[in-house]
């Protein structure tokens, strides 16, 4: 199988971005082209089950999915740690792999904390 | 690269692309109909025969309908989450290989957009992308609905996404290979990677489900609570992006998993066919029609896929939020590291001990 890889072998993905793209933009300008437009105060409002807006919907939100935006940061980096070690398993061989169950040990224990802190509890 | 084998894989590109659409377009009318078995009713039937017009229907409807932006929305980036979302859709499939290769004019073109050696990378870049079509669109309509909707959809992409890259990790170790063109080769003939890895290919596709904001794991769009969630001001061609875009992610998501797990274009007994139809057809013509047979294996196991996601959101009912975070956080992350650790042990040393006892 190709190992070596030029730029150019790349050149059918620009080909597919390129098809997306027109894609995209051809039916968003034919839909806004050929669709009605009528303007009313009422309709331009955002939807709210039929009674009057209030307030703005730029409000703060639960810290709780912020939370969970750290915590991905934290452990998806932890995870892509893993892939390199993961593709040369085979020739790292027993020493790699109590390496990466002691990096996994430590992983956990840092899931073990923020499992204790409460970080992942919803119903409060 | 060569212009002829550029040519060949600019025609590949096109001929995958124009059938993902179709393949999208034509899962709406499957999964109505598969609601319709599901509940004992019939589903579309009036446009054309057994309704098989119907998506050319709903499309063209769609296409006419007001193109309406909210008062009070950003509207630039109201436009651009839709576009996003099929923008990502739609670059997904480039790495897949659909097919192994075909052979013209002296030269081997494998059925595959790119054949990248970070093909898992590249899937994986990509489909994460999808999550800002979602949070752009549902933040920049200004409705509390929406945003709530964008919000769930956002947290819970990326909830789902450490316990995905965790059980892709024990498909790596087994491989050595990051090129899903290669990972597809290893799983000749029957030997699939599932008979390896049933419990990553359970993690994998629940992930899969909740990335694709599919039921059980529909909150982020849960009409009972949120209107329509982050598509409720959205209508014409942006709302049909939308739906498009979970239909192609469904799709893709169905070969990925072929892919990876199903052996992909490899099927018991291809030896055999193989050296049946070169002997009929001559080494090329016999060699393309195996390829192209193999390749309608894939897209059959990749639509059993799909119709295996709609089997299961008329099948089961929707979570609340903090049973999907505890599943996602509690329950398969901490499964897919012991599947690691069991692929660990299993290659180090159930696999040679096994080998030695055979000999």
């Amino acid at each position: 199988m190709n190992t070596n890889y030029l730029p150019s072998d790349f050149l059918p993905i620009i080909v597919q971005f390129v098809l997306a793209a027109a894609f995209i933009v051809v039916t968003m300008i034919v839909t806004h082209r050929i669709g009605p437009s009528r303007k009313s105060k009422a309709k331009d409002d955002p939807f709210e089950c039929g009674i009057e807006v209030v307030g703005n919907a730029r409000t703060p939100i639960s810290v709780k999915y912020f939370l969970v935006a750290i915590l991905f940061v934290l452990f998806d980096v932890e995870v892509i740690f893993m892939y390199p070690w993961a593709v040369n398993f085979k020739k790292l061989g027993m020493l790699g792999f109590i390496e990466m169950v002691l990096f996994m040990a430590l992983l956990l224990a840092g899931f073990y904390y923020i499992l204790r802190k409460g970080v992942l509890k919803w119903e409060e | 690269m060569e212009l002829t084998a550029f040519i060949i894989k600019a025609i590949i590109i096109l001929v995958i692309f124009g059938l993902t659409l179709l393949i999208a377009m034509y899962s709406t009318y499957g999964e109505r109909k598969v609601a319709g078995f599901i509940q004992d009713r019939l589903g579309p039937d009036r446009a054309g025969p057994w309704g098989l017009l119907q998506p050319l229907a709903d499309a063209g409807k769609m296409f006419f309908k007001e193109d309406f932006i909210p008062a009070q929305a950003n509207k630039w980036l109201f436009i651009a989450g839709p576009c996003l979302a099929m923008l990502t859709a739609l670059m997904a499939s480039a790495v897949i290989p659909f097919g192994s290769t075909l052979r013209y004019d002296g030269i081997e073109v494998a059925v595959q957009g790119v054949e990248a050696n970070i093909g898992i990378l590249y899937i994986f870049g990509v489909v994460s992308l999808g999550v800002y079509g979602i949070m752009v669109g549902g933040w920049a309509s200004n409705n509390k609905f929406s945003l709530l909707g964008a919000i769930r959809a956002a947290s819970q992409n990326i909830s789902y996404e450490v316990a995905m890259g965790l059980s892709i990790v024990a498909i790596l170790m087994m491989s050595e290979s990051l090129s899903v063109g290669s990972i597809v080769a290893q799983q000749h003939g029957g030997n699939w990677n599932i008979w390896y890895q049933p419990l990553g290919f359970i993690i994998f596709l629940t992930c899969a489900f909740a990335e694709c904001n599919r039921t059980p794991f529909d909150l982020p769009e849960c009409e009972t609570e949120l209107v329509g969630g982050y598509h409720t001001e959205y209508s014409s061609m942006k709302l049909g992006f939308y739906l498009f875009a979970e239909y192609i992610n469904m799709f893709i998501s169905s070969a990925v998993v072929s892919a990876l797990y199903f052996g992909g274009y490899n099927y018991p007994g291809m030896d055999w066919v193989y050296t049946q139809l070169t002997a009929a057809f001559g080494d090329i013509a016999g060699h393309n029609v195996a390829t192209l047979l193999g390749t309608a294996v894939f897209f059959g196991k990749a639509l059993f896929g799909v119709f295996f996601f709609m089997w299961v959101r008329w099948t089961l009912p929707r979570f609340r939020y903090d049973q999907l975070m505890n599943l996602g956080w509690k329950g398969l992350i901490p499964l897919a590291i012991l599947n690691i650790l069991i692929t660990g042990i299993g290659v180090l040393f159930i696999q040679p001990s096994l080998t030695a006892f055979l000999k």
